[in-house]
């Protein structure tokens, strides 16, 4: 079996504890330990302490607040995917919860942890031995090159958490906490393309919460996941869809559209380039037509996830398509 | 070549030989049920203890430094920085390991760790013994190496080009040739260009690995005095592990115990040395301090001993009813690094593929090569899945061309039973026919194929396979099997084995024969099994063996002390002694059944009347029953099972995702002694083949240094329970007069033909030829697109009414 490297581990509380924690330099949060604890031993970090927050009970509500739902970071996906608030008020989320990695990872993995998820790339996570036989590892690692775009000085490691584009096609929100000043930011620009450092939280921050701006007219959003195990695995190919609709019916028509992927590089992508949908009815086969060719024009996956690129892209032609038309029926 | 009517002779004598009076018909109490395996209740409940549970007082803990070029020289080793760390005991290099050792005894091609060169990535260069883990991986970082680096080979073909450097240290052929093998039955070349239909292929089987959920783990300790060193390993092959030991570390084997804790999977990648053993064997002799050592994940990868890729060309004729005239092969195999079985591997890949279907003439050339890969070996199904996905595919083309029904096809072929093989292999009982039948009627073959719409299909294909082999490895004239059996006053036995259970149940196959024979419940026996002091030699858990080798010398034995019993009984109620039988704890006179004492009465009046009751079995193999060439032993087994896969699949012919919805699998294993463990062991094996038909790809990345494509369960992806189609399991029983009840094997035949089953049906369901494995998605939509452009152009008809054309906007 593959060691950790040796850390301390604190356990506080309280989110104020938390956060004062979380100022030793180089302390890194444990919740679910799902991603981290692989990354230690494969020596990508190697952090003095761990600030876990299985005791910050404070992190583990659902509620409905000021207009939005509100999930604790700490909440697990389990959690997140069966909550009866959650299947209201976001059945695309609970749907993505309920689809990343195995049962076993989601009764122990949170959706702040998802959020959060380290970027994956088929050159990073792999042991150090590997990364040394390779060549000395690559930008996101111990080395200065990168193998998945040759003389790439940025490193393009694959956002893969499931339930990211889901958050960022809703107009999710996060509460962060530990800073100069609590503050909330955005989903949608949570996210930077830069794989070494690929979101705004500073290290000393604390996601305590995720809201969900509950829908002022009537929707339909799905998930989209392709994996080649129907369980375990990250996704190769994922995109989340929402559409905002005139009426509650397959024939709505639609008001407002955001289509969403992931694993293409650190960053979630917003699909452009969609107002042609805009006063279509949701079961027009243009629309699913329209989205369908959008994605695939302006979403180009890289050799980062262990699946060939030219296939993932032909693949969210198929599946957005599909997906429109799963929504329309 | 193969005299074939010499080979038509001789079964019925050999049942004459095994008829005694015990083999009068009775009853069976045991055989033919389902049991409990007899280590289920402590594995469910997580008690059972395997190798790494293992913990000695003062045990040091060894880590492996590897490899990290594919191909280089060793010009330095400095181990001194680690040797001088605190809380590390010892060091050991290739050096300690002189003595080359291979699991073949003609092939001894490796050292316990790499003494003047690495061969692949992941290749052991030192080991060191240190107070815990951490210590130890940090003494290996601290262990300094110099390479010359070498060019690296990661293709056969490319290994055997005559300026390649030559890989593997202690080859003597050169050119990284590994073994060649050629052997001619008849004129295949006439006979195929003569043919009314000539069938040809290429086809590339890519490697797999075993993935068994246990890693590899060694633990050794040297008794203070008498200096034995006892070594318990994850093994399958506990007696061949013993032998190398000796002669690697230079002791005498009565020096040296190996035992076998409880496995956790093995599938042939547990079923010869590796470097762990040899590596906490040295340090805990250096030491006088308990070892062991626990792989990664990653180390699994690397010691590898899986599948062979193998590239392959098949001609085959046919006459225009369908039969075979004829079958030509020429094989590429790609060995690794190592030779491990591959001399094995390499005549497996052609001896193995005569029957279930008659060859009337035959040609297998097969060439292995050494590459800068891990070393590939057995894998379930040993050397013969490969070819039999090959000949499958070939079979349904031939079936598409004539216009028969591939089933009908397979029947005109088959070889029947109590005939030899066009290779001289002597088959026995013969299931074939049946297990056809059962899944044709079972699936609805007939009504549902001509009905299935485009994209849907069904999927035929057969093959059968060895229930051990009728030679040992290494030559010797002794038995292939013993068990000894102790029953006392007490009302109980002890069953001694050499076999290795790695969970396939041979544990449980001992207790149920002994319980059929003897009348005790299965658990009053305790079975006690791979403990080298403990046991009679077995030469362990390969080529499928243990069923019919170790069962029937258990037979022999139990046989024996039930003659004693009985014997006993018969002579204080003063009746014959066929009037008495044992069943349910009870000693009962047939005839009276009101009479019947308890077992550990009529135990006791056998032990007076005998002394001490233990007696040993052992069994043989017959020595007549293979071709009389080169090779010709290869292969030849006691007895063959007889496997057909029916797959039913569901293709997308967007995404090219293969959704299996289906695999009825009906296995002809002679007779079935336990039969949920029978049951399991076709739903494991097709679930094996399922895996490698769909996903998995054991590769190195020639483009990156030879690095593994990915050394964990996470990128070498294996199906998970969600994954797995529903299996329907049946049994067909065509009792094989040198099995133990009739038994044959049962673990490793129904893997083979699942893989083909699976490709046929593709093409049933879009019209297209997966000759490669895996059929990923990407290579079924390539498929698909290719012959989708080929239909637009005219150049081919639809494949089949698409019921739903119009739904699809593609």
């Amino acid at each position: 079996m593959l060691r950790l490297p040796q850390f301390g581990i604190e356990t506080p509380s309280t989110v104020e504890d938390a956060v004062r924690l979380l100022k030793t330099p180089g302390a890194r949060v444990v919740a679910g330990g799902t991603d981290i604890l692989p990354n230690l031993k494969h020596l990508l970090d190697t952090p003095p302490v761990l600030v876990s927050l299985a005791a910050v009970s404070a992190l583990r509500e659902v509620k409905v607040e000021e207009g939005a739902l509100l999930i604790g970071a700490a909440v697990t996906l389990t959690e997140v995917s069966e909550h009866p608030l959650v299947r209201e008020h976001a059945p695309s989320l609970a749907q993505a919860a309920g689809l990343v990695a195995g049962p076993l990872h989601r009764n122990m993995g949170t959706l702040g942890g998802n959020v959060n998820l380290d970027v994956r790339c088929r050159y990073v996570n792999q042991t150090k031995f590997w990364r040394d036989a390779l060549g000395g590892g690559c930008l996101k690692s111990e080395g200065n090159v990168c193998f998945v775009v040759p003389k790439g000085r940025n490193c393009v490691a694959a956002l893969s958490a499931d339930t990211v584009p889901v958050l960022v096609s809703l107009d999710a929100t996060f509460d962060l906490v530990g800073g100069e000043t609590p503050r909330t930011t955005d989903a949608q620009d949570y996210y930077r393309a830069d794989g070494i450092h690929h979101i705004v939280k500073e290290p000393e921050e604390l996601m305590i919460a995720v809201r969900i701006p509950l829908a002022q007219s009537p929707r339909r959003a799905t998930y989209t996941k392709w994996s080649v195990r129907q369980s375990i695995d990250f996704p190769l190919v994922s995109a989340a869809l929402r559409f905002d609709l005139e009426t509650d019916s397959p024939h709505g028509v639609v008001t407002a559209v955001k289509v969403v992927v992931g694993v293409l590089n650190p960053r979630p992508r917003v699909v452009g380039k969609l107002d042609d949908v805009l006063g279509k009815k949701l079961s027009d086969p243009a629309v699913a037509r329209i989205v369908s060719e959008a994605v695939h024009k302006q979403c180009k996956p890289l050799e980062n996830v262990p699946y060939e690129a030219p296939y993932r892209r032909s693949m969210l032609k198929v599946l957005t398509r599909r997906a429109v038309e799963g929504l329309s029926q | 070549m193969a005299d074939r009517d010499a080979m038509d002779e001789g079964v019925s004598s050999e049942e004459a030989a095994r008829n005694d009076e015990d083999s009068t018909p009775r009853e069976a109490w045991q055989i033919g049920t389902s049991h409990r395996k007899v280590d289920a209740m402590e594995r469910m409940r997580g008690v059972t203890r395997y190798t790494d549970d293992l913990k000695l007082p003062g045990m040091l803990h060894c880590k492996i430094k590897r490899s990290p070029h594919a191909h280089a020289n060793i010009v330095s080793l400095d181990t001194s920085k680690a040797m001088a760390m605190e809380g590390v005991f010892g060091v050991v290099t290739g050096k300690d390991f002189p003595e080359p050792y291979g699991v073949i005894p003609w092939t001894p091609d490796e050292n316990a760790l790499c003494v003047e060169k690495v061969c692949h990535v992941g290749d052991g260069i030192a080991a060191v013994a240190a107070v815990d883990e951490d210590t130890a991986n940090a003494a290996i970082d601290a262990i300094e190496v110099e390479y010359e680096v070498l060019p690296a080979y990661y293709d056969p073909q490319e290994a055997l080009a005559e300026d390649a450097v030559s890989i593997n240290p202690w080859s003597r052929k050169g050119n990284n040739l590994s073994k060649d093998v050629v052997l001619e039955f008849g004129d295949p070349d006439a006979a195929i260009a003569g043919a009314e239909l000539i069938v040809q292929g290429d086809y590339h089987f890519e490697g797999t690995t075993h993935a068994a959920i246990e890693p590899h783990c060694a633990v050794a300790s040297v008794e203070p005095g008498s200096g034995v060193l006892t070594v318990w390993s994850a093994t399958q092959v506990s007696h061949y592990l013993h032998r190398e030991l000796a002669k690697v570390l230079k002791l005498a084997a009565h020096r040296i115990r190996v035992i076998q804790p409880p496995l956790g999977g093995a599938f042939g990648g547990k079923s010869e040395p590796f470097d762990l053993e040899f590596c906490v064997a040295k340090l805990a002799m250096m030491t006088g301090r308990p070892v062991k050592c626990l792989y990664t994940r990653e180390e699994v990868f690397y010691s590898h001993r899986g599948r062979h890729p193998m590239k392959m060309n098949y001609k085959t004729g046919f006459t225009k009813d369908g039969k075979i005239t004829g079958v030509a092969s020429r094989t590429f195999l790609d060995g690794g690094a190592y030779s491990s079985f591959g001399l094995v591997t390499t005549y497996y890949s052609g001896q193995l593929l005569c029957a279930p279907y008659d060859f009337p003439t035959y040609r297998f050339h097969s060439t292995r090569a050494y590459t800068n890969k891990p070393a590939c070996g057995p894998k379930r199904g040993h050397g013969s899945v490969q070819p039999r996905f090959a000949m499958e595919i070939q079979l349904d083309k031939a079936a598409v061309e004539l216009g028969l029904d591939p089933i009908e096809l397979r029947r005109r072929n088959e070889i029947g039973s109590n005939r030899a093989t066009v290779n001289g292999l002597m088959v026995g009982s013969n299931g074939f026919l049946d297990c056809l039948a059962s899944v044709e009627r079972r699936s609805e073959w007939t009504s549902r194929r001509a009905t299935l719409g485009y994209g849907r299909g069904l999927g035929i294909a057969g093959s059968t396979y060895i229930s051990g082999t009728n030679y040992p490895i290494y030559p010797n004239e002794m038995p292939q099997a013993a068990v000894q059996i102790c029953l006392d006053r007490s009302g109980r036995a002890r069953v001694f084995s050499g076999a290795n259970d790695i969970g396939q149940g041979s544990n449980t196959m001992l207790a149920v024969i002994t319980s059929e024979e003897l009348g005790l419940p299965l658990e009053d026996i305790r079975v006690l099994s791979a403990d080298s002091d403990l046991c009679p030699v077995d030469l362990g858990a390969y080529s499928s063996r243990i069923t019919l080798m170790v069962g029937n010398a258990c037979l022999d034995a139990a046989k024996k002390l039930r003659r004693k019993v009985c014997g006993a009984v018969a002579k204080r109620w003063e009746v014959p002694r066929k009037r008495v039988t044992l069943a349910g704890r009870r000693a009962i006179d047939i005839e009276d059944p009101e009479r019947n004492v308890p077992l550990a009465e009529a135990f006791q009046w056998a032990e007076a009347d005998h002394g001490l009751l233990g007696e040993t079995g052992s069994y043989n193999t017959p020595k007549d029953r293979h071709g009389s060439y080169r090779g010709g032993t290869i292969g030849a087994s006691p007895a063959y099972s007889f496997t057909a896969h029916l797959a039913e699949v569901n293709v997308d012919d967007e995404t090219g995702v293969v959704n299996v919805e289906r695999i009825w699998c009906a296995h002809d294993c002679g007779r079935a002694l336990s039969r949920k463990i029978v049951e399991g062991q076709i739903e494991g094996s097709s679930y094996m083949g399922f895996g490698e038909a769909l996903m998995e790809e054991h590769l190195v990345d020639a483009a990156h240094s030879g690095v593994h494509a990915g050394p964990s369960l996470l990128d070498y992806r294996i199906p998970t329970s969600v994954d797995t189609p529903d299996i329907e399991a049946i049994i067909v029983e065509a009792p094989d007069a040198q099995g133990p009840y009739g038994a044959k094997e049962a673990g490793e035949g129904p893997l083979h033909s699942s893989i083909p089953a699976i490709a046929n049906a593709i093409y049933d369901a879009v019209g297209v030829r997966l000759d490669r494995l895996p059929f990923s998605p990407p290579r079924v939509l390539a498929a698909i697109e290719d012959r989708k452009a080929r239909e637009a152009s005219g150049e081919l008809a639809p494949h089949k009414d698409s019921p739903d054309d119009e739904k699809r906007s593609a």
